[in-house]
């Protein structure tokens, strides 16, 4: 594997709360390399969004900080830049898609002036130039008659259409990371696919390296080449696409493959119960000593109530943090 | 426990919206539903699935009586329910009950859970006091809900407990059919296997009838006996689920197949498969002809004339497309 383009080391979130302090991030490592598409998979409340926001280091603060850890961008450190330098990085080095585009564009700017702000920012563009490369990325993202559309508002466009003007404001100025955090949640499933094929398009011929949000374990069959599954601000596996779904080695895993009721080519006649995870993901202010997925745990065993497992190999790049797993 | 025999018929179901006088023209007419008919035999779950504007929750919001019919029939065993005026309606309406998406916004937060499952036999003054309580009583055990929890607002339950409130609020004036709209697509996944469980065990034990709407294939799937696929207000091809997902006729049944990320495929095989171009039309300027056509890839010139009939192509197997 080359050098990683991104590297997040041992981050450590914290937010302090009416409850006590709640550690959303514990600990965490992911790396992503250039031309590479990492999924982040779990429920919500395990962390994957509050991931997605340090690295953007737009974690709100107070209440929030990052405890300890390190986020580097190709060997630069993010964490601990100044707020000017962040803007810097953000737009220009990494890219971030969210979840529901009528509320993250303004609805007082035509699609087109808010594509091309962030080219001016970055790039002391001309407002001509930035305009045109506007258009330019409309046309990229496949709006037809991008210069008409360029002048729309976002009222004006469609759930699918306005997703494609966050995706082309993401990539206006070529970032070298693009976080799209569950970004086809509020599409229909045709739309959804549509923009699935435009993100591998686009990477194809940039190279960006992707970092998927999501909770859907078969977008990240389609799109991602490696995956880490969050639980309670936990990184608890780590590994490739192929054998994180195909071999899944922690039991969290285990139970989000099989309680989602998958499409079946060819369903079988008799209706089985699914498979339940019972219970729900714990408030992070009182998580025990022990691993954290214990209370929910069909194979706990009492080392688990005692100590939290650590991340470790249970085969080659395959990284599991379970007691259990790999025995 | 045996079905009750009351099957739910639909006829010819139409919802328009608009269409009346504005301030300088005449507004648009939505064509929301249009010409929708299907039969659910009791103790059976009926799916309808679809993208927005399709016209699915508009269908069900119909048969609940909800938004007014503009033509058409529903029946319910022996009750016209699109024929019933307002106090008839009102006594009716323990026979069907609905559960809705967001189990958060569709419980009042100032009423404490066991008022919220009580207000239906509050309202239709079904038993004295003492039994309405014991049932509120049973119903938290049948959803899998613990007694104390009774005293609780909805803000202190989590979203798959608030869906058990919502499954058991419904439940509580004894219905033959509860119309499902979307009631797991705003859980998470691992709770989602929890609610369609229960559902399903609550189905069994009390020969419910189910209506079904939702967008996520692999659940309706799961739970639904027959399945409609809806499409700009009209069903575009109807079967059971076993016949439907295995050999699916309409070429938006099949896009819609080959749209859904599946956890077998991979990064590469993904690009061989129908894709849509483009979003739904608007139900305001309905197309002529077949209405999926501008964005069929199979769409021939007669498909922009003729309007294709849902008939039937296999016996329990129907589908509306000229070409087939």
């Amino acid at each position: 594997m080359s050098a990683p383009l991104l590297s997040v080391d041992d981050l450590v979130v914290d937010f302090s709360t009416r409850a006590g302090n709640a550690r959303v991030l514990d600990h965490v490592s992911l790396e992503v390399t250039s031309g590479e598409v990492l999924g982040i998979v779990g429920e919500s409340g395990c962390g994957k969004s509050m991931t997605a926001l340090s690295i953007m280091g737009l974690v709100p603060n107070p209440p929030g900080k990052v405890t300890s850890g390190s986020i580097r961008l190709e060997g630069r450190e993010l964490v601990g830049l100044s707020e000017a330098e962040l803007c810097e990085v953000r737009g220009r080095d990494i890219g971030m898609i969210f979840q529901e585009p009528m509320s993250s564009l303004n609805p007082v700017f035509t699609v087109g002036e808010q594509i091309a702000e962030s080219v001016r920012l970055h790039e002391n563009a001309s407002p001509k130039a930035a305009m045109a490369r506007a258009v330019e990325m409309l046309r990229a993202v496949e709006i037809p008659e991008p210069e008409l559309r360029a002048k729309a508002y976002p009222h004006q466009l469609s759930g699918g259409m306005r997703q494609r003007v966050m995706i082309a404001i993401a990539l206006a100025c070529r970032p070298r990371v693009l976080i799209a955090d569950e970004p086809t949640t509020a599409l229909d499933a045709t739309v959804q696919a549509q923009i699935f094929d435009l993100l591998q398009d686009l990477q194809t011929e940039t190279g960006t390296a992707i970092i998927l949000i999501t909770h859907d374990m078969g977008a990240i069959a389609e799109l991602a080449d490696r995956v880490a599954v969050m639980y309670a601000g936990r990184v608890v596996e780590k590994g490739t696409v192929e054998t994180v779904l195909s071999n899944p080695q922690h039991p969290y895993t285990k139970g989000l493959i099989t309680c989602v009721p998958h499409l079946e080519p060819e369903p079988p006649m008799l209706r089985e119960p699914l498979p339940e995870i019972p219970g729900v993901v714990p408030a992070l202010t009182d998580l025990g000593k022990g691993c954290a997925f214990a209370p929910r745990c069909l194979e706990r065993i009492a080392q688990c109530d005692d100590s939290k497992p650590p991340l470790k190999a249970t085969t080659g790049p395959h990284l599991t943090a379970c007691w259990v797993a790999g025995q | 426990m045996e079905p009750r025999n009351s099957a739910l018929v639909v006829e010819d179901l139409k919802v328009h919206f608009g269409g009346g006088r504005g301030l300088f023209a005449t507004k648009p007419t939505v064509h929301a539903v249009d010409g929708v008919s299907f039969t659910v035999p009791a103790g059976q779950t009926f799916g309808i699935v679809g993208e927005s504007g399709s016209g699915k929750t508009t269908t069900a919001l119909a048969i609940m009586r909800l938004v007014d019919v503009t033509a058409g029939r529903v029946t319910l065993g022996d009750t016209v329910i699109s024929d019933l005026d307002k106090e008839d309606l009102r006594a009716a309406r323990r026979q069907f009950q609905i559960v809705f998406q967001d189990p958060y916004s569709s419980l009042d937060p100032r009423k404490r859970a066991a008022e919220i499952v009580r207000e239906p036999l509050d309202l239709m003054q079904i038993g004295t006091r003492a039994e309405r309580d014991a049932r509120v009583t049973e119903l938290f055990g049948q959803v899998g809900l613990r007694p104390e929890q009774r005293a609780l607002f909805p803000h202190q339950f989590s979203g798959g407990q608030r869906q058990r409130l919502g499954l058991a609020r419904a439940l509580s004036t004894k219905p033959d059919l509860i119309v499902c709209d979307e009631p797991v697509s705003a859980l998470d996944v691992a709770i989602q296997a929890q609610i369609l469980n229960l559902m399903a065990r609550l189905q069994q034990e009390l020969g419910l009838t189910y209506l079904f709407i939702s967008h996520d294939l692999g659940v309706v799937q799961h739970i639904c006996d027959e399945i409609a696929v809806m499409y700009l207000g009209q069903i575009v091809e109807q079967a059971d689920r076993v016949t439907l997902f295995t050999n699916p006729q309409h070429p938006y049944t099949k896009a819609l197949l080959a749209a859904v990320p599946m956890v077998h495929s991979n990064k590469r095989n993904r690009r061989d498969r129908i894709r849509l171009k483009g979003d739904p039309p608007s139900p305001v300027d309905l197309p002529n002809g077949c209405r999926f056509a501008s964005r069929c890839p199979l769409a021939e010139s007669r498909c922009h004339e003729q309007t294709p009939e849902l008939r039937e192509i296999s016996p329990g197997h129907r589908a509306a497309c000229l070409l087939l």
